[in-house]
């Protein structure tokens, strides 16, 4: 059937028209106003506090990130889940613990790692889908929809804060939290604080689970924030400053 | 033609194999399918039309939206406020995947994968 | 022309059913792995790489290789190598289809591999690496090809392809560099943190590569009476000997910043794979194997007379191919992620369906590579003013 140049070039304009003026109804999208805003999310652990509570302490934190967020328990250590775990000094910190007068004050203290959300991440660098990003809020988010599971982002991340999921996640769920998804099998996953939690006026499950209020969440960047308060006058340090990814779990040792 | 029986036989076979999906339903044609709507609440986001035609669309919008961008609500063409979520706005009020999703995309023949992460409504129970 | 791979004696046909039931056997594992998960793999949260982004790693070094033979043949007008440059581009394309389908059954998602395409991202590595293989898997098929049909019809090969020829040439290098970029760019991996990274994966690649060239020449002697000549056989040698002089130099220089330096985090990876670390050898055995093979394969290629010789010459190739194979893919991998961020160590063992996957993509490689070869061989043949025709496969 031939047409000519003339009327295909009519047709088409018209078709494109035609699919963005469809497509253009109301595409409003917002924030909540309960909605917790930010330009530099940090966490801080008061390590002090876990060590002074370390007798009682049940791992309350890690509880609750990983059944708010259908995190599967898998037996098998090598293809475990994490999104926030603990550690003993010398594996939180092992570039501090040829110090022997650190590995003294802090053998025993339970140290809680998670994604550390970096100013300047390696893993973001390499993603080749751009299914780990920065959002402009400084969280490292994941999008578990694109994420094509090449682990480029795991070889990357010099904290070893993220997890795969070698199998299907939901025949190892125990409990399930019917209000946040699971993930398929083949995509990476960690800790994204708790960004669902903050869009509904929420802190991180995390924070809010420690009895001994250990952890902190507050925005760097707003100067009237009591994380201000909090990092003030005390010793504070970052797992692996020498990398210069500029990570945003600070530990108060001091 | 060269090989003529072998090429005929070949072409017939051919015909056979990609006339498939008609001979082997023939006679199973369904009635159209009638997902489950439900019973207490009369409006969707968007109109039936549109949900009909876009909801897969407007489903990856969402979701870009709100993973990528931190957006919460979805302001529909009446000005109502939903909040972006596939299991607790969408499902809250449809219910069941198999009484309502899949009524429709099984008939349609289309495989979205959402359920191979989201959590199904059906499936909650086996957890509780 | 590709009909001459449709014709073959009873050896061709056995050989690439053999071929065909591996590539079969490897299927049937990947489906598995689809199934259930890359979790029937030897990987783990702290080893998220292993046997395949090796193989992948190390194959991406043969495909650049061929540029070994093409650039002086093409840039330099060394004639000598003119029956070879086909083998060589043949060789690429083979390498460069079994590096797409190592990242292919590597990826955790492979229904959502279009995503890097779709999403392009100019800071990743690796959304680069997947552009330069694909386009060097095309040029290499339309330059070889092109090449080939031109001499089949007894004509020059058309000026347009000159161009092509040229990018293919500069392409090469690149493709390895690129890979050697996905290593050298990590900041927490200190085996990988190093700027010789890229010269070590090129001076590897262009010893392996061309050994391997060596071996196939060597084989279709035998098997299809093509003799490609004493001269470029030599002069290839000489090539390879050279190339991994600098890739065992390299590996000296690795272990004197490692060890002069005297810093944990370079020096660790390098005992563990070596002397094992805190009580996990896994991979000292085969350390040890592919650095004593490289000794004895150098001793062979330096030496003039062992290096003239056939058997002494392709039993070094062997040597080095294995040993590359070794200290290149897994040897790499392993150290790259041992001791793990938390100064740990987590094994890592290839499974035996990981294995079958592995040896169904290599047997994949080696069937494009036989009908490749077949075809090239035959146009060879009709060329040839060979009376006896004694070929036993071909």
């Amino acid at each position: 059937m031939a047409i000519n140049r003339r009327d295909f070039l009519k047709l088409g304009g018209l078709a494109v028209i035609s699919s963005v003026a469809s497509s253009a109804l109301a595409k409003n999208f917002t924030k909540g106003s309960e909605t917790l805003t930010g330009k530099r999310w940090v966490m801080v652990i008061d390590v002090l506090k876990c060590k002074e509570n370390s007798a009682m302490c049940v791992s309350k934190c890690v509880e609750a990130c990983h059944v708010v967020h259908n995190v599967p328990q898998i037996p098998d250590k090598k293809k475990e889940i994490k999104w926030i775990w603990e550690e003993k000094f010398q594996h939180a910190f092992p570039e501090l613990s040829t110090n022997r007068y650190l590995n003294e004050k802090f053998w025993d203290v339970p140290f809680l790692l998670l994604c550390n959300h970096c100013d300047e991440p390696p893993c973001v660098r390499v993603c080749p889908t751009q299914a780990t990003f920065k959002r402009y809020d400084g969280i490292v988010m994941m999008d578990f929809h694109r994420c094509i599971g090449c682990r480029f982002c795991m070889a990357a991340c010099p904290y070893g804060a993220r997890s795969f999921n070698w199998f299907d996640s939901k025949s190892y769920l125990t409990k399930v939290n019917p209000e946040y998804p699971a993930r398929s099998k083949g995509v990476v996953e960690k800790c994204t604080f708790c960004d669902e939690r903050l869009a509904e006026g929420k802190i991180p499950a995390c924070v809010e689970a420690c009895p001994g209020k250990a952890l902190h969440f507050g925005d760097l960047a707003n100067l009237n924030d009591p994380i201000h308060q909090i990092l003030k006058g005390r010793i504070a340090i970052r797992r692996k400053e020498a990398l210069t990814t500029k990570p945003s779990v600070y530990y108060l040792i001091g | 033609m060269h090989n003529s029986d072998k090429v005929i036989v070949g072409i017939i076979i051919f015909i056979l194999f990609f006339a498939m999906p008609f001979w082997l339903n023939f006679g199973k044609a369904k009635a159209l399918p009638k997902p489950e709507l439900p019973s207490d609440t009369k409006e969707c986001v968007e109109s039936r039309e549109y949900m009909r035609a876009y909801h897969m669309k407007m489903l990856l919008d969402w979701r870009d939206k709100k993973v990528r961008e931190g957006q919460v609500y979805y302001i529909n063409s009446q000005g109502k406020f939903f909040k972006m979520s596939l299991q607790n706005t969408c499902m809250k009020c449809h219910k069941s995947m198999e009484k309502f999703c899949d009524r429709c995309h099984k008939t349609a023949s289309a495989h979205p994968d959402c359920w191979n992460c989201h959590i199904k409504p059906e499936e909650v129970s086996k957890w509780q | 022309m590709i009909e001459k791979a449709l014709r073959g004696g009873v050896g061709y046909w056995l050989w690439l059913l053999f071929l065909l039931s591996l590539v079969f056997i490897g299927f049937l594992c990947y489906l598995y792995q689809l199934k259930v998960g890359l979790g029937i793999t030897g990987l783990s949260r702290d080893v998220s790489w292993g046997f395949y982004i090796a193989n992948f790693t190390f194959l991406v070094g043969v495909a650049a290789a061929a540029v070994m033979v093409v650039l002086p043949y093409y840039w330099h007008n060394y004639k000598e190598f003119g029956k070879i440059t086909i083998f060589a581009e043949f060789l690429a394309i083979s390498a460069v289809i079994m590096c797409l389908l190592f990242v292919f059954v590597d990826i955790g998602n492979p229904m959502r591999a279009f995503n890097v395409l779709r999403y392009p991202t100019p800071n990743s590595i690796m959304f680069y690496d997947v552009l330069v293989l694909s386009g060097y898997l095309l040029l290499n098929l339309l330059c070889g090809w092109t090449v080939l049909h031109s001499y089949y019809r007894d004509t020059k090969y058309p000026s347009w392809l000159k161009p092509f020829i040229y990018l293919a040439i500069v392409w090469a290098p690149t493709i390895h560099i690129v890979t050697a970029f996905l290593y050298q760019g990590i900041p927490g991996r200190h085996f990988w943190l190093t700027a010789i990274m890229a010269p070590r994966f090129l001076a590897s690649a262009f010893s392996a590569g061309p050994a391997l060239i060596l071996i196939l020449m060597s084989i279709i002697k035998k098997v299809a009476n093509i003799d490609v000549g004493e001269r470029p056989i030599q002069t290839l040698a000489k090539i390879v000997t050279y190339a991994f002089i600098l890739n065992m130099l390299f590996f000296l220089f690795e272990l004197f910043t490692a060890f002069y330096s005297n810093i944990e985090s370079h020096k660790l990876p390098i005992e563990y794979l070596f002397f094992g670390l805190h009580g996990h050898a896994e991979w000292v055995g085969f350390m040890w194997v592919s650095y004593i093979l490289a000794v004895i394969a150098l001793l062979l290629l330096i030496t003039p007379y062992t290096r003239k010789r056939e058997t002494t010459l392709i039993l070094a190739c062997i040597f080095v191919f294995v040993s590359t194979w070794i200290d290149k893919g897994i040897g790499l991998i392993t150290a790259g992620f041992t001791p793990t961020p938390f100064e740990t160590i987590t094994t890592y063992i290839p499974t035996l369906p990981e294995i079958g996957i592995t040896i169904g993509v290599w047997a994949t490689g080696f069937l494009v590579l036989t009908i490749l070869y077949k075809v090239a061989i035959e146009v060879m043949k009709s060329k040839e003013l060979r009376v006896k025709y004694e070929g036993f496969l071909f």
